[in-house]
């Protein structure tokens, strides 16, 4: 007979002491009860919004500006990554460059961007879809600077052309790094949105929603926001997760 | 009716002889190659002409060039000076199959090896039927039984290397170059190989240049031992092994082979002594 199989139920036991531990501190009023609602309260607060409510609109809005700003970054990133990658030359005379930007935190670039495209959607897109192309960028071009080289050679020995070494052979080599980037770009972007959606004027989003809540002192509300944000992020990683096992499957092997 | 090879018209070097058998007529002939690399000769006015439809094995000391030999012979590498020609033919100009010694890092794992196998004929431009068929055609031939349906990651080493020499295959070459393509297998999948190549060429008689650092092993398979000295390397011999073929484990005792192995060894000690 099977052992009773502890390891599939690891992970809901510590959500489950997560929410013991929260239930003593609202019933021990370690916290003010106003900043700190139950997690019945919180749930529900979710679970109404979610269904229907503002929040489900918010969330609804902050997926369509990271996917939106995301997908723009990999259009850009991704063929600039390969062209550059294929260069190892070019790739290090741009480098330091991309290093910088890189390092840059995007939100300090958020002044620069509102003067150009103003108070409104262009800005809280364009700042997320920059800070996510440069991370895609570094990592497309690293993963066709890495291609194999015997795999390169044995293309070119069975007679491939160098426009057929690079769709045949350096663009999926590069995959897995590309994956890499995309999923590091979509987190990256998930950032800048909420963030740009608390600060920089929007009447929608989760960042918004977030804020809004805090002004007016509905902590339930608040709580559940950042409970969907988290569950965005989480959720955006492990399908970018599913895609690149079905896709690289070969990667590693 | 015998048909003369059109090499015995074309041969340099004053080799040309109209009573030459079929199989001494030289296939590949090179000429005056010269190779340097960061100031030190690997090659050095070096003349070999490799014979038509012969396995010829490469054995010689550890760097003194085996590798860059095949390459540049098979285009990979850019000679400094000196002419490789096939029937007068450039490498550009014949069909031709290499095999590397890293088969996990030669196959594209993102296809099947099915795909794999027929990735060259896909270069050609050949309709997809034709593929199918003359990679069937092949399996046949060689009496191959893998499941081609499978990613390379799902075979095993021998099974890899396997498909890889099939992919050299497919083209039906002219020559075909494999640079120890068994030294990644562990023994008994090396023995296995050695008799799976020795059946292709057997059933093929493809020109074939083959580089191995051990010494039965060059022998076991061989026409032509070609041994190289060391750097800038001359040919230090060229030994003829002609027993009869399909061999067995059984040659590997024989008066003969041991003769010949033998004599290659000595010539391979003198040639590490030099140095
Ligand atoms: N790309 C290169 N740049 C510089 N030196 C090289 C290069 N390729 C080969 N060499 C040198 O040329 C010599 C011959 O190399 P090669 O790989 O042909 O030897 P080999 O006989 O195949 O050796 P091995 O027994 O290790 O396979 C070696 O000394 C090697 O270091
Ligand atoms: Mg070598």
């Amino acid at each position: 007979m099977k052992r009773f199989n502890f390891h599939m139920f690891m992970p809901f036991a510590g959500v489950a002491g997560f929410i013991v531990v929260w239930y003593l501190a609202v019933w021990a009023q370690v916290v003010d009860p106003v900043l700190l609602p139950s997690p019945g309260q919180t749930f529900h607060a979710l679970w109404t919004g979610m269904a229907g409510g503002q929040l489900g609109a918010d969330f609804l809005k902050t997926v369509e500006r990271t996917i939106l700003s995301t997908l723009i970054a990999a259009v850009i990133a991704i063929p600039l990554g390969i062209f550059l990658g294929a260069s190892e030359k070019l790739y290090r005379s741009v480098e330091f460059v991309i290093d910088f930007f890189r390092s840059t935190p995007a939100s300090a670039v958020f002044p620069l961007f509102l003067v150009i495209f103003g108070v409104g959607e262009k800005t809280k897109i364009s700042v997320a879809a920059f800070g996510a192309s440069l991370v895609i960028l570094f990592n497309v071009a690293y993963g066709v600077m890495n291609a194999r080289k015997t795999r390169l050679l044995a293309a070119k020995v069975m007679g491939a052309s160098r426009w057929r070494v690079l769709r045949d052979v350096l663009l999926l080599e590069s995959l897995p790094q590309t994956f890499v980037g995309l999923r590091n770009g979509v987190s990256l972007a998930l950032v800048i949105v909420v963030v740009a959606e608390m600060f920089i004027g929007s009447a929608d989003g989760l960042g918004h929603r977030v804020f809004d809540a805090q002004q007016l002192f509905q902590m339930p509300d608040m709580y559940a926001a950042i409970f969907a944000a988290g569950a965005l992020g989480y959720a955006l990683n492990l399908i970018f997760l599913l895609i690149e096992k079905r896709f690289v499957h070969w990667a590693g092997k | 009716m015998p048909v003369r090879p059109p090499i015995l018209r074309s041969l340099p070097g004053g080799r040309m002889d109209a009573g030459a058998e079929r199989e001494t007529a030289a296939h590949i002939t090179i000429r005056s190659l010269c190779k340097r690399f960061e100031n030190e000769a690997v090659y050095d006015n070096f003349d070999l002409d490799i014979p038509r439809g012969l396995l010829v094995s490469v054995f010689g000391p550890n760097g003194c060039g085996k590798s860059t030999l095949i390459n540049m012979i098979a285009g990979l590498t850019p000679v400094d000076a000196g002419q490789i020609l096939f029937d007068g033919k450039t490498i550009g100009e014949i069909r031709f199959g290499y095999v590397f010694q890293n088969y996990r890092e030669a196959l594209f794992p993102w296809l099947r090896a099915f795909s794999n196998i027929e990735y060259p004929l896909k270069l050609l431009r050949l309709p997809k039927a034709e593929r199918k068929e003359r990679v069937e055609r092949l399996v046949a031939h060689l009496g191959v039984k893998i499941d081609l349906n499978r990613y390379p990651y799902e075979l095993s080493g021998g099974q890899q290397q396997l498909v890889s020499i099939m992919r050299a295959l497919i083209v039906e070459p002219e020559v075909l170059f494999l640079d120890e393509p068994f030294s990644a297998l562990d023994y008994e999948m090396t023995l296995f190989m050695r008799d799976q190549l020795q059946r292709i060429f057997v059933e093929t008689r493809t020109t074939t240049v083959f580089v191995s650092h051990d010494l039965e092993e060059a022998v076991y398979l061989a026409d032509r031992v070609l041994l190289l000295s060391r750097r800038p390397a001359q040919v230090a011999d060229f030994v003829t092994y002609d027993a009869p073929r399909p061999r067995t484990a059984a040659a590997l005792s024989d008066a003969e082979f041991v003769g010949v192995k033998g004599h290659c060894l000595e010539v391979f000690q003198r040639e590490v002594r030099r140095g």
